[in-house]
């Protein structure tokens, strides 16, 4: 990360700026390298840890995955471009639905085949990111509270649109579709649930990798340009709206692939699975990790999964009343969640990720200084 | 005709509820600058408290007495321990620390009432008076079409004739001079935000017998649709936020009598969309130059 800017600027980097000087090298593939390699070295380490835990574990796993793919999308608008989405629960609901209903229709037509799932994602992510565009055009002529009040009317879309057009989405019984099963390469008595968690690290992978490229790269400078200050973004020559818009596209897309990932761990989509909740909580992730890390979104989606079996665990280990539990049951996360937003934005705007990056740069200070001593 | 006009009067008892809840919004914002997406949470509360009195007491009037009063406590205690608080680097952060409360008041509620829907009792009879032979408002729609406009009178008159209401405007339009001139700016605020959630609180207090009952949720919805018509009306005019509310209170009438009451949401969220892409300053605003 330092490298480029510790450094005097490399000659390579001057050549780039000359007519007809040759692409490739230097430090652009330098970050793409780097990138890979961080994400090879991230998925061989959680391949390793799913070989050792038990079903359950796995899928929380999975769901951690699958919550990646939104949650990185998600910080690159609100925190990068300063666009503020409450929408992305719906958006995640499109991919799931997309999923659901392609694999349904193949499977009625007795399509069978390995690429199904790959192809039924990547229809999530299409149509996700058209729906992010038609979205995304209104947002980018909408600022601050306007934009949060028409996305947060799209987040309570979703029953109502699968009320409406019942005969599709099967109201509010929501859709089944065919669970993935593993291949038969990986023997007999491979555990589904590994293979779902490798499915959703497959996903959660290459949209960090790609996102963490594109935030480096000219437009990610563009989104951070665009968001402290339009004028002078403008003034550049950056186009705003369609830096704006191309944002909105990008982080539906991987909403998309979330939301999709996140509809074939359990081979079901209902409306009530995308309330209006789940967008603030997307949300509070991304907050509570650190606005505009990617790091940062994986301290989020962490959270996410790790908070929502926070008050089962508790409600069995303080063996409480039964009238009381079930009204804590749900209630517990919601209200640990309102209360982490609220303090973390007044305490530490910055989120987890400043800690822990300030954290190493007081150890890296103290390790350089210690030889002086 | 006779759907027609049953639907245009129930939209207008439905309308006056959206027209205070966008008061209720537009007095913060033309105080502060932020829209409250907690404000439905927050009436929804008071609500909770104003039938808990209610029911104890077995007097409405009490009940509602006490619903307004929790709403003004609400709203000065949410500006004083944390709006102010918040940094005003981006308008984003006071959008999510208001979400963070609308998380926090509903997962409260649901701990202390439940989830489940509660009936909520109406002072006056649900039941529609047939006018010549139409069916048109019943006492109950006649009440809240009353309160509503009190409302809206009294917080006009408030504005434009007391001298609070001067340095509350002043506050608000130029926080640096009236310091200047000795106008407690901060004190003003916390008016502002005490009084707008007061009146979030008589809208909830209203709206809640109108719908499935009382729910940590139930003003979920309500919500988006007083949004929609103070964005309408423009989020600056009080005058806009009441015929934003009426209009807005008419079209979904409208569109859930003809068209089903599960179109309601799509419409609102068609309508907001048409409004801020062909008026973005409300229907009520001067042409104004955009900036970038």
């Amino acid at each position: 990360m330092t490298t480029t800017r510790t450094e005097p600027v490399p000659p390579s980097a001057l050549r780039r700026l000359l007519p007809g000087a040759p692409a490739g090298g230097g430090p652009r593939s330098a970050t793409l390298l780097r990138h890979l390699a961080v994400a090879v070295l991230a998925g061989t380490l959680v391949v390793l840890l799913t070989n050792q835990l038990p079903p359950y574990q796995n899928l929380q796993v999975a769901r951690v995955c699958a919550f990646l793919c939104v949650t990185a999308g998600y910080t690159v608008l609100v925190g990068l471009n300063g666009q503020l989405s409450l929408g992305h629960g719906a958006l995640m609901a499109t991919g799931a639905y997309t999923v659901a209903l392609v694999q349904q229709g193949l499977d009625d037509r007795a399509v069978r085949g390995w690429w199904i799932l790959p192809g039924s994602l990547l229809a999530a992510v299409a149509v996700t990111a058209l729906g992010g565009l038609v979205v995304g055009l209104a947002a980018a002529r909408l600022r601050g509270p306007y934009l949060a009040g028409v996305t947060l009317a799209v987040a309570t879309l979703v029953p109502a649109v699968t009320t409406i057009f019942t005969g599709v989405f099967n109201g509010e019984q929501g859709l089944r579709f065919p669970a993935q099963n593993p291949p038969a390469a990986l023997g007999a008595y491979f555990q589904p649930e590994r293979w779902l968690a490798w499915i959703a690290l497959a996903a959660a992978l290459l949209t960090i990798v790609l996102l963490a490229n594109l935030v480096r790269s000219r437009f990610g400078r563009s989104l951070r340009a665009v968001r402290d200050d339009e004028v002078a973004a403008r003034l550049a020559g950056i186009p705003v709206a369609r830096t704006q818009v191309l944002a909105f596209v990008v982080s539906a897309a991987c909403a998309g692939l979330g939301g999709g990932v996140y509809a074939v761990l359990t081979a079901t989509v209902a409306p009530g699975k995308f309330p209006l909740d789940l967008s603030l909580f997307l949300l509070m992730a991304i907050v509570i990790g650190g606005l505009g890390s990617l790091a940062g979104a994986v301290w989020g989606a962490l959270l996410l999964v790790a908070l929502q079996d926070l008050p089962g665990l508790l409600t069995d280990r303080l063996d409480l009343p039964a009238a009381l539990a079930q009204r804590l049951e749900g209630n517990l996360a919601l209200a640990v969640f309102g209360l982490i937003l609220i303090v973390v934005m007044l305490a530490a705007p910055g989120g987890l990720q400043a800690g822990v990056r300030a954290l190493a740069t007081r150890l890296r200070a103290t390790v350089r200084r210690a030889p002086d001593r | 005709m006779e759907r027609f006009w049953f639907l245009t009067f129930d939209g207008l008892a439905a309308g006056a509820v959206y027209a205070a809840f966008a008061l209720a919004l537009v007095l913060i914002w033309r105080a502060a600058r932020v829209v409250n997406f907690a404000q439905g949470a927050m009436a929804v509360a008071t609500a909770y408290v104003g039938y808990a009195v209610a029911g104890a007491t077995g007097s409405y009037w009490l009940g509602l007495a006490a619903a307004v009063l929790s709403g003004l406590a609400l709203g000065a205690l949410v500006e004083r321990v944390l709006m102010r608080f918040v940094g005003t680097a981006g308008p984003l952060n006071q959008v999510i620390v208001a979400l963070g409360l609308v998380l926090l008041i509903q997962a409260v509620l649901g701990m202390v009432f439940g989830n489940g829907y509660r009936p909520a009792a109406t002072p006056f009879d649900t039941d529609a008076l047939t006018v010549g032979g139409v069916a048109a408002l019943s006492p109950y729609d006649l009440w809240v079409l009353g309160a509503a406009l009190a409302v809206v009178v009294l917080l006009a008159l408030l504005f434009t004739r007391t001298p609070v209401g001067l340095r509350m405007r002043a506050a608000a339009f130029a926080p640096e001079v009236s310091r200047l001139l000795g106008v407690s700016v901060g004190r003003m605020l916390t008016l502002g935000w005490a009084l707008a959630a007061g009146v979030g609180a008589l809208a909830g207090m209203l709206v809640v017998p109108t719908g499935l009952g009382l729910h940590p949720h139930a003003m979920d919805l309500v919500f988006v649709v007083a949004f929609t018509a103070a964005v309408v009306g423009g989020l600056d005019s009080p005058v806009g936020a009441v015929v934003g509310g009426l209009l807005v209170g008419l079209i979904l009438s409208y569109v859930t009598g003809y068209l089903g009451p599960d179109t309601t949401p799509l419409a609102v969220l068609v309508l907001l969309l048409a409004v801020l892409l062909v008026r973005p300053g409300g229907l009520f605003s001067a042409a104004r130059a955009r900036h970038v």
